[in-house]
């Protein structure tokens, strides 16, 4: 017999079976994919303001007087320079310098920090996180059933968080975080995304996350804020290139491939996957993630078949119609002869060649 | 509501009942369940296809799906205008929305098919 397994809800459940969403199963979680279309969220993000609801991603606190080089070890960027009160995007690596999961950082105080990590990602994070630490004197706790998380997202973000806060939100700076009390409820509250917008992710006790989600979207109403779904999250994040974990990166994928180079400090010590990196970064990688657009009307998709001269040369990790673009773009792992912008290859469709270019990225960067 | 000159597969396609070349479409619910509809790839005219055979693509900003044809026939026409406004087929999928006409091979097949009130039900489950 199979025993089916009940997809997890989240704190907001109610809120979006209410609210009419479109609910999904995704990564174990029931989560609204959408709750008008994937297309008038996206652009409500863009011109005004979105409220995601993203209580499914994994929160797991690292603490204990080697903390800090503990984390040092398992991921790849410089968590001594973080103070409390910021945040860092980082690997967790695997020796192969492949990708566990790509994760935030957040140090609360000394020897105490908070990773925040793909839902889809959270037990083996987990596991992985708490044989590594045996080596260490340091605790490792899954807190991801203590925390609701809402993200507020869009150019209207701090006229509608500001309200409600105990105190200016605006006040943070990106990657900078504080426990705010929103609503009345204390909030970790973070100048952080994944939408290529200004805005903030508040990390919300669960029994508060009801309370907090309505407070946003009846302060928000009068600025023309709406709830979205994980549709919208692809296509934001998209546009904004960042990677998805499963899609662009995974365990078989270096940040140096992935273009994330910036997270890697080969400077700070050892760590797992180091010297593949090393030798990585000294060579030069063989293919790196690459910003494509299409030149002809169809889409390309994660999977997808990259060719040159009749021969695959790579493979595309996300493909979409991007919303405020209104073009179709992606990302492909490409061979360096690839990289520069204009270069010109196909995309395999269905069987057909069709026409992509290598364009600058991000494909979108607000106006600051 | 389904208009009542049109018949339905549980692929949700639609055919209109009488006449030949007959309109072939996506439903409403189809449409609904796909979201905001960005691309439509469509059969070449003249090519000859059987019933349920994969015979064009519509894809949304999340996924691709293949449509099938509803009864055996020859493409007579396609709907051009749906290469530049794809979104048409969201917005009137029984009317400007068709997809292509097909010239049917035995229109018994098509009285075969669901009636607007069976599909009703079969939507609802």
């Amino acid at each position: 017999m199979t025993i089916a397994t009940p997809l997890r809800r989240t704190p907001l459940h109610d809120a979006h079976v209410k609210a009419g969403a479109r609910l999904v199963p995704f990564a174990g979680w029931e989560m609204p994919v959408l709750y008008t279309g994937v297309i008038d969220e996206h652009l409500a993000v863009r011109k005004r303001c979105g409220l995601f609801d993203v209580s499914h991603m994994g929160e797991i606190s690292v603490r204990g007087p080697e903390a800090l080089e503990f984390l040092q070890f398992v991921t790849c960027n410089d968590v001594s320079r973080l103070v409390p009160g910021r945040a860092q995007y980082s690997g967790l690596m695997l020796p192969n310098a492949g990708f566990v999961d790509d994760l935030l950082v957040y140090q609360l105080a000394e020897r105490d920090y908070l990773l925040v990590v793909n839902a889809s990602n959270s037990d083996k994070d987990f596991a992985y996180l708490q044989e590594h630490a045996a080596r260490f004197d340091t605790e490792v706790r899954d807190d991801s059933p203590l925390w609701g998380q809402i993200a507020l997202q869009g150019p209207r973000a701090t006229a509608i968080l500001g309200p409600l806060a105990s105190s200016d939100p605006s006040a943070l700076r990106y990657y900078g975080f504080a426990f705010l009390e929103v609503a009345g409820v204390r909030c970790l509250t973070s100048r952080t995304g994944y939408t290529g917008e200004d805005g903030y992710e508040l990390y919300v006790p669960a029994a508060d996350a009801e309370r907090v989600w309505y407070a946003l979207l009846g302060a928000g109403e009068r600025h023309g804020l709406v709830p979205v779904g994980l549709g919208a999250r692809d296509t934001l994040r998209l546009e904004a290139k960042m990677a998805l974990y499963g899609n662009d990166i995974d365990d078989t994928t270096t940040p140096i491939e992935a273009d994330l180079a910036w997270i890697v400090k080969l400077g700070k010590g050892e760590f797992i996957g180091r010297d593949v990196l090393e030798a990585q970064a000294a060579a030069g990688p063989t293919r790196k993630l690459v910003g494509f657009r299409m030149n002809g009307r169809v889409p390309a998709r994660h999977g997808y078949p990259a060719h040159l001269h009749g021969a695959q040369v790579g493979t595309v990790t996300s493909g979409t119609y991007a919303p405020y673009l209104a073009l179709n773009i992606g990302l492909a792992f490409l061979p360096e002869n690839l990289w520069a912008a204009g270069s010109r290859f196909d995309v395999e469709v269905r069987g057909r060649m069709e026409p992509a270019e290598v364009v600058p990225t991000p494909f979108y960067k607000r106006e600051r | 509501m389904e208009p009542s000159n049109l018949r339905f597969t549980k692929d949700h396609e639609w055919i209109v009942s009488k006449g030949s070349p007959a309109r072939v479409g996506i439903t409403d619910h189809a449409q609904e369940e796909l979201g905001d509809i960005v691309y439509v790839e469509l059969p070449e005219v003249g090519r000859h296809v059987r019933a349920g055979e994969a015979v064009g693509t519509i894809e949304s900003v999340k996924a691709v799906s293949e449509v099938y044809c509803p009864v055996g026939g020859t493409v007579a026409e396609v709907n051009r205008a749906l290469t530049d406004a794809p979104e048409t087929v969201n917005r009137d999928p029984y009317g400007e929305g068709w997809l292509f006409a097909l010239a049917v091979d035995t229109p018994g097949e098509v009285d075969a098919l669901m009636t607007p009130e069976t599909y009703g039900a079969f939507v609802k489950g």
